[in-house]
């Protein structure tokens, strides 16, 4: 009996931690589409791929540097930086210029982005599945209730609160931080003061792709970094915003927190259906509170 | 009603071009024949999504869960029971017009952008049920070799079958759109707020668009099993939805015929763009057609904002701006 009641509570521990570490990666990448959603009013559909361009670029980074941990902590820190030069580009020579027309045609664009990122992406990288190592300091696992847990996964449970900590520092404390909040909630105002909206949107832009190439990067050890991994964050990345309020960084962090640990939980409930269980979360929280958990920006 | 439709300036085009459709298989090699039945399936579709996106106003970024209903249900049917061909056929569209009721019910309660996204989530639940429930689905293989009832299981035979099913459903969405109940959903898109004072059930006017929209698109997914005589879990995946949508845009999605244009574009691009293997010393081009899709699309946003047969795009656009403008900001 003890030793049952053991086993439960080392495998809903370890589920919940695992949880909680998948969920700070979602976090991380939502939270950019959140940014860029509350400031452009754009559901970003490209963000996805720039978190694959992210992990697919830390890949490169660590197989130059022979797979070591210089390698790693590198490419933690140059791979979000080229995603954010890959969005500068894309969004200083077209998208701005399409600032003025309708939403549905900024959606389309970021969708024809996508489709260019995706197979840009597989001609540079190919179709094969790659994987790297997490730094000889973050391999293995430590005991936790009795059951082994990755320490690459407690890095991330430590990496998340961090980003969500300079984030809200960011957008609080910093002069470019708090006109984006205030570009967010109005922006014809902001730009009645004087300050240049179109730059704004391009920082905006280029800070939320920068959050889904650090995503990317830092996923890059937990799973096969391939094509196609584009399409299964985005759609995960949209639902998490739009249950945790639409802009809202705090809500990205709620919404992440559910769809993590719904996700493993779900893993230990039914293994077969684990992947029904996250969007089930999503229907119901949309049922009760149809705006999401927290206020929105919109 | 139908003395309306014979005076349509493009009555007489359509006519046209469905005699030389009816002789196509006489002309045309086998490959053409089911290319362009595969080019009426997704038509069909992208019409049945038009009723709501560009007659309704309604995000439905999910339609293609509803194609996979529809054809998953028929597919079942047809390879696992022994029921007639006709009634699998039948099942299709209401099960998937079922689907969209029991959705739509869910949805139409939110407003634009979460109303997108509560069907792309409710419609991922009805992916991962097929994508996972390997017993009766097949999984991420899906099942192949659907028996087809004889007289459609050429190509010739299919072709015919689903260019009639295209044209009757054409007519039936043209007769929808004229009838009071076509007139209302479009005064809703225009001015929801003016609709409620006067008197209308908005959402339930939308929650029916919802429905016949999802029954033509179930219809589409038996067409599907028709064509291709395959099922698989792709049917029902969100990317294909964004697609289907993206030709309403492409084509034009104020218009009624625009998007069957953008189908056809789309269709093509990827058929005869992911057909060439070599250009010069490019090898294998035809691996990245949605490369080309998307080099593509963006000059369309760039160079024809209103779609390709949107001519009345900008008008409609300004009577409906002040609308946009009030609901963009709730």
């Amino acid at each position: 009996m003890e030793g049952g009641q053991a086993a439960t509570l080392a495998a809903l521990s370890s589920a919940l931690l695992v949880g909680l570490s998948r969920a700070m990666i979602l976090f991380i990448v939502t939270s950019g589409l959140s940014f860029v959603l509350g400031v452009l009013r754009v559901p970003n559909v490209a963000h996805g791929s720039l978190y694959m361009i992210g992990a697919f670029v830390a890949y490169s980074i660590c197989t130059f540097f022979g797979g070591g941990s210089i390698g790693f902590w590198l490419a933690l820190i140059i791979a979000p930086l080229v995603v954010a030069l890959v969005s500068l580009v894309a969004e200083r020579s077209l998208f701005c210029h399409l600032y003025q027309r309708e939403h549905l045609m900024l959606l389309l664009f970021t969708f024809a982005l996508m489709l260019i990122l995706g197979d840009l992406t597989k001609i540079v990288w190919g179709a094969d599945y790659r994987s790297i190592m997490p730094p000889a300091v973050l391999q293995g696992s430590v005991s936790i209730f009795g059951s082994p847990f990755p320490k690459y996964n407690l890095f991330l449970l430590v990496i998340g609160p961090l980003v969500a900590i300079g984030l809200w520092l960011f957008s609080t404390k910093t002069k470019i931080g708090k006109i984006a909040r205030a570009a967010a909630v109005d922006m014809e105002m902001v730009g009645a003061i004087g300050i240049n909206v179109s730059w704004v949107f391009a920082f905006a832009f280029v800070l939320g792709c920068l959050l889904a190439g650090l995503g990317g990067a830092l996923v890059a050890p937990t799973i096969s970094v391939t094509i196609g991994m584009d399409h299964n964050i985005i759609i995960e990345a949209f639902l998490i915003v739009t249950i945790g309020g639409l802009g809202n960084m705090w809500g990205a962090l709620v919404g992440s927190l559910i769809f993590g640990i719904t996700q493993s939980f779900g893993v230990l409930l039914l293994p077969q259906f684990a992947i029904v269980f996250p969007y089930l979360a999503v229907v119901i929280v949309l049922t009760l509170k149809p705006t999401g958990m927290l206020k929105s920006v919109w | 009603m139908f003395s309306e439709m014979f005076r349509q300036k493009g009555f007489g085009i359509s006519i046209g071009i469905f005699v030389i459709l009816l002789f196509a298989p006489s002309f045309l090699s086998r490959f053409y024949i089911y290319f362009l039945a595969v080019i009426f399936v997704t038509a069909l579709l992208a019409m049945s999504l038009n009723l709501c996106v560009g007659h309704g106003m309604l995000f439905q970024f999910h339609h293609g869960a509803f194609y996979g209903v529809g054809a998953y249900t028929a597919g079942l049917l047809l390879a696992k029971t022994a029921v007639p061909w006709w009634m699998a056929f039948m099942a299709g569209p209401l099960a998937a017009a079922f689907a969209g009721l029991l959705i739509g019910m869910f949805c139409i309660r939110l407003n634009r952008l979460y109303f997108g996204m509560l069907q792309i989530s409710l419609g991922s639940l009805l992916w991962a049920i097929a994508f996972r429930w390997y017993s009766l689905t097949g999984g991420d293989d899906g099942i192949h070799g659907i028996p087809i009832p004889d007289f459609i299981a050429s190509t010739t035979g299919s072709y015919y079958f689903v260019l009639i099913i295209l044209a009757i459903c054409l007519i039936l969405l043209y007769l929808i759109l004229k009838s009071p109940f076509g007139s209302t959903l479009q005064a809703i898109r225009d001015n929801p707020e003016r609709c409620a004072a006067v008197g209308i059930h908005v959402r339930r006017h939308q929650l029916k668009a919802i429905v016949i929209a999802t029954f033509f698109g179930g219809v589409a997914g038996v067409l599907f099993v028709v064509v291709e005589g395959s099922i698989f879990p792709d049917l029902l995946f969100w990317v294909l939805s964004l697609e289907v949508f993206i030709m309403c845009l492409l084509g034009g999605w104020f218009t009624f015929a625009g998007p069957i244009l953008g189908a056809a574009i789309i269709v093509s691009l990827r058929i005869f763009v992911g057909s060439i293997h070599n250009i010069g010393p490019l090898e294998n081009v035809g691996e990245y057609w949605t490369l080309i899709l998307g080099i593509i699309l963006i000059l369309l946003i760039f160079f024809l904002p209103e779609g390709i047969m949107g001519y009345n795009y900008r008008k409609l656009f300004h009577s409906r701006s002040k609308y946009a403008t009030e609901s963009g900001t709730e």
